[in-house]
């Protein structure tokens, strides 16, 4: 579904992914660990076209999104929550999700869709009047999710969703993604917490200073003596 | 307390004039932290448009007012494809240089084509009537800024609240990025953030023309930056600090002019502004909101 071909991305003079391939096949969990500032952010900020690779392709459905403005990418069917969140936090919870499906016109399966989210994260309900800026973190990750599945994408891309979440909070989440994948929406999974995200994934890659070092199936990447060693705490 | 309420109904008419011009200071502001120092300037050609609608065409005042907002709405997206859009990625100190350069060749060109007499705003367009109720003086022309300037920032909160665009307005001022993520064209909605500002400010324009019966190419200098000062005391980036600052402005100029000396009252609008700046640079609505994690 989606190929990403030896992409290399620059921060001005630092080369930040070098020469990074990845594929995520249709509706599978595919996950990216690596430690921080390993490019895991990077990666999917090149996928949705917020940062432009100087060399590579990036393949979903047959479309180079690397020629295909920002901005459009979200309507090929791709899209993202971005790490921190980044709900607009001077706008209700229901702008945020109606931001979410902003450019879809079809009023009546939008309707359904802002329904099928309420019932998934019933707090985002009470709350739908309410500034985003001033819900708890674990409420914001909710609206971020519920905002991405606005869009109705065939490919969800996560950034740590995890991040800064209680214990119990993390166990929710990851619930909440596995449910999203088997209701068919394939997902490439950014996190830190490597133990979690391979529990769920069907496929992993190991990323560090923006190259690929490992991949292969979550089962084989959770039993490697080299990812238990640098990312599974022994 | 007749001769100040005579003051503040004054006030009013001039405060609403402000606050036009400070929407359009506060909107950009908000969207691409740019300090848009041509705006007066836009403001300035509005009232030209206005003068030449009625003089050339003997437009009524609204056709005028509305013909004006077109050209300064389409003069607004103009000047930020020409001038800010290439140096969106530049300093902020070289886009602010830039929009001073903007504002000082409108002028210039203005008076170059125009000439820098002043002209009268045609009174054909505009009878003033003074009416006395309950022992004060209204004008109607008073009367006519602040309901047409009341109207539009109906109509503003309305596009801003309630529209697609609108709500696409405040999420790219919000967090550029995420909006981009929603599929929201960002150079799109800045430039329709220039179209309404502007427009907004050549409706000042010919209010500034009716209110002081002259117009000429250095007209938008001082009401340029009293506006800015309006903008700020609200706190820039913020829609309702703008109108709230305008009127403010306004009433305290008039005020100074009525019980004070009028030769100060410029000093005690810029005082506010270094005042501001001590006390409180982020305005009164502006907050620092921290992020929650």
């Amino acid at each position: 579904m989606l190929k990403v071909n030896n992409v290399d991305v620059y921060y001005g003079a630092i080369h930040a992914l070098k020469g990074l391939s990845l594929d995520v096949e249709l509706g599978n969990i595919v996950t990216l660990i690596g430690a921080n500032g390993a490019g895991k952010t990077t990666t999917l900020k090149t996928i949705s076209g917020l940062l432009r690779p100087k060399n590579g392709n990036i393949i979903f459905k047959g479309k180079d999104l690397v020629k295909i403005p920002p901005e459009k990418i979200v309507g090929l069917g791709i899209s993202q929550v971005p790490e921190g969140r980044r709900v607009f936090s001077t706008m209700s919870v229901l702008e945020n999700l109606e931001m979410g499906a902003y450019l879809r016109t079809d009023k009546k399966e939008k309707q359904s869709d802002l329904e099928n989210i309420f019932t998934r994260f019933p707090r985002l309900k009470e709350r739908r009047k309410q500034l985003a800026g001033t819900l708890s973190g674990g409420e914001q990750q909710m609206l971020a999710i519920g905002r991405a599945l606005m869009a109705r994408p065939e490919l969800l891309l996560m950034d740590e969703p995890s991040m800064g979440l209680a214990p119990l909070l993390v166990k929710e989440i990851f619930a909440i993604i596995k449910d999203i994948n088997e209701k068919g929406t394939t997902i490439l999974l950014v996190e830190q917490n490597a133990h979690m995200a391979l529990s769920i994934a069907d496929k992993a890659y190991v990323l560090e200073t923006g190259k690929i070092v490992l991949e292969g199936s979550a089962q084989e990447l959770m039993h490697s003596e080299a990812v238990k060693k640098a990312y599974l705490g022994g | 307390m007749l001769e100040f309420m005579q003051q503040l109904i004054n006030g009013l008419s001039l405060g609403a004039i402000y606050a036009l011009i400070a929407l359009g200071y506060t909107m950009v502001y908000g969207i691409i932290k740019l300090i848009n120092f041509a705006h007066g300037e836009i403001m300035m050609v509005g009232a030209y448009v206005g003068f030449f609608s009625i003089s050339v065409f003997g437009s009524h005042i609204i056709v005028a007012m509305l013909f004006a907002m077109i050209a300064c709405a389409i003069l607004g997206v103009i000047i930020e494809k020409i001038a800010y859009r290439p140096l969106r990625g530049a300093t902020r100190i070289a886009a602010l240089i830039t929009a001073i350069g903007v504002s000082l060749f409108l002028q210039y060109t203005t008076v170059f084509f125009l000439s820098p007499q002043q002209r009268i705003f045609p009174q054909t367009a505009f009878q003033t009537k003074d009416y006395l109720i309950a022992g004060l003086s209204i004008s109607n022309k008073d009367v006519f800024i602040f309901v047409s300037a009341l109207i539009l920032m109906a109509i503003l909160q309305f596009i801003i609240r309630k529209t697609r665009t609108g709500k696409a307005m405040r999420a790219v001022s919000l967090d550029r990025d995420a909006a981009v993520l929603m599929g929201i064209s960002v150079d799109r909605t800045i430039s329709i953030t220039f179209a309404i500002g502007s427009s907004l400010a050549a409706a000042a324009g010919i209010m500034v023309g009716i209110y002081y019966s002259t117009i000429n190419p250095l007209m938008g200098i001082l009401p340029g930056l009293k506006a800015f000062v309006a903008a700020v005391l609200g706190g820039i980036g913020i829609v309702p600090g703008a109108m709230v600052g305008g009127f403010l402005i306004g009433i305290l100029e008039t005020l100074v002019s009525g019980y004070g000396n009028s030769l100060y009252r410029d000093a005690v609008v810029f005082g506010v502004l270094i005042l501001i700046l001590l006390v409180k640079p982020t305005g009164i609505f502006g907050k620092n909101t921290g992020e929650k994690v």
